[in-house]
């Protein structure tokens, strides 16, 4: 069960949450300019981490906002929670492939 | 020459005590260059091996394994076995590897504990029973065994189902693939190891691979915790690791690695002779041969790859199936684990050619994987001998996330995902 550092209303059961997968994906602003090959990068590619994963969660059974979180994909441990539109904070430990 | 297994030599061996038995495959070092080196060593890569030996007379093959044999998923899922899939493109994959199955012990001399028991998926709500019958439908205009069961004929398949018109989740019907059921997962790797093995590959546990050598777009070997090993072909099916390689290679795959979890109550005597699944509850359960239920339901939401998921999946698991199984109430859990499954976008897998050459991946199997692993490891053997995919695994192709030919088996499959 994860413990889950809301921003907005603080710490929280995983249950509370809905998993809004990869963060930091822009779509892409050129879209008439991209390929079949760029366009699948962007929608269905993913880093799929092993260690850092900067990820979205939405508080849906709280104040039903989205956040970033910075957690690693093996041991669960979360490092950061940040708001949307702030940039990936810098995360020591772990490979963030 | 490997020791044939059958009656006699169970009596001979039984006449000196087990004791002398001989090892069912052996644990070489793992030689400088391979003609092809399957990374992955649970039953799709096994199956591969063995296929690429016996069907394409490659022998001089490893596969390697980072943990040993059949260590993960394969050790983890919940053995159902069936081809009752919507669309063509699986249909026709699944079935193959239903066919395969059905010929699985005597081709592998293993007894991999097949058994065709039948398999219900169940029906809760009149728009259920409507998907229902147009994939029971589908199913059968591709030659696959199916039918439709009313509420009456299910109550009478599978007595302990809670069919009452009060139930809170009341059984509108089921569909029934007679031909599907279990097998013995741990039998399916140890059986495809040694026939493998039989047929001259090294199979090489505790070998991670942790990194890929890449000249001039082409793979020519890999490096491993047991040193350097050059290969002509490298055939990758690691599942939830598989965007791990990926990233070794170069390349993203559209897949994301979750938590599946699965468990297991004590043994009781027989009380369920058929696997039910319900996608719209979202459980499914067998009894093995041990007595114990077992279980599943589906994915934890995040990504992980610490093969342990969250407590409220298994809540919601059981809330299903006590409502359906109202006599399991009392019984108590045995254990309970997770794998990590590589789910798709289309929850189809991608069976074919990478970005690099003579490189192979064969993964987003993700919840469904064990049903397929003869045929997946067939028709990839096929992809890695000819270089070109086998037909079956044509529509699976890396290129569909490209081309928009998406394979939509969310729900379609009967299964929630």
């Amino acid at each position: 069960m994860l413990l889950i550092p809301c921003p907005y209303c603080g710490k929280r059961d995983e249950h509370e949450f809905t998993y809004a997968r990869e963060g930091h994906i822009a779509r892409p602003t050129n879209g008439a300019e991209l390929s079949d090959a760029d366009w699948a990068q962007y929608l269905f590619m993913r880093k799929n981490p092993k260690g850092v994963h900067y990820e979205r969660w939405m508080h849906a059974k709280g104040c039903r906002r989205y956040f970033n979180v910075a957690r690693d994909t093996v041991t669960h441990e979360i490092y950061a929670v940040y708001e949307m539109g702030q940039p990936k904070p810098e995360i020591d430990r772990g490979n963030g492939r | 020459m490997k020791q044939h297994y059958s009656i006699f030599t169970l009596a001979r061996n039984a006449a000196s005590y087990h004791e002398k038995w001989t090892e069912a495959w052996r644990s070489p070092d793992p030689k400088p260059e391979y003609d092809a080196v399957i990374v992955g060593g649970g039953g799709h890569g096994l199956a591969t091996a063995y296929y690429l030996a016996k069907e394409h007379g490659l022998t001089n093959i490893a596969v390697l394994e980072k943990g040993w044999l059949g260590g993960g998923n394969t050790g983890r899922n919940t053995t159902i076995v069936r081809s009752n899939y919507l669309w063509d493109e699986s249909a026709h994959l699944y079935e193959h590897a239903l066919k395969l199955w059905e010929g699985l012990s005597q081709d592998l001399n293993y007894n991999v504990m097949f058994s065709q028991r039948g398999l219900l998926s169940t029906a809760h709500t009149i728009h259920d029973m409507q998907t229902l019958r147009r994939r029971v439908y589908a199913i059968q205009l591709n030659g696959i065994d199916s039918e439709i069961l009313t509420r009456e004929q299910v109550a009478a398949y599978c007595p302990i189902l809670d069919c009452s018109p009060t139930a809170r989740y009341p059984v509108f019907g089921a569909s029934l693939q007679r031909r599907g059921g279990v097998a013995r997962h741990d039998a399916v790797a140890w059986g495809y190891a040694r026939g493998a093995d039989a047929r001259g590959v090294d199979i090489i546990q505790n070998c991670e691979v942790t990194g890929f050598d890449i000249e001039g777009g082409k793979v020519v070997g890999l490096q491993t915790t047991r040193g350097a090993i050059r290969a002509k072909k490298v055939g990758v099916v690691v599942a939830g690791h598989c965007g791990v390689l990926a990233g070794m290679a170069g390349f993203r795959l559209p897949i994301e690695s979750h938590p599946l979890q699965a468990m297991v109550s004590e043994p009781i005597k027989p009380v369920l002779d058929c696997v039910v699944m319900s996608g719209q509850v979202h459980v499914y359960v067998s009894q093995s041969d041990k007595g114990e239920l077992v279980f599943g339901a589906g994915i934890d939401s995040f990504n992980s790859y610490s093969q342990i998921g969250s407590p409220p999946v298994v809540e919601n698991m059981l809330n299903a199936l006590i409502e359906l199984f109202p006599m399991f109430s009392r019984l108590r859990f045995l254990r309970q684990w997770g794998g990590i499954v590589d789910t798709c976008p289309d929850a189809s897998p991608i069976i074919g050619k990478t970005p690099v050459e003579n490189l192979f991946f064969n993964c987003g199997w993700g919840t469904g994987g064990f049903k397929a692993t003869p045929g997946s490891g067939h028709v990839f053997a096929h992809t890695i001998a000819t270089g070109e995919p086998h037909k079956l695994a044509v529509p699976f192709a890396l290129e569909r996330f490209t081309t928009g030919y998406l394979i939509d088996e969310h729900g379609a499959a009967g299964v929630a995902h």
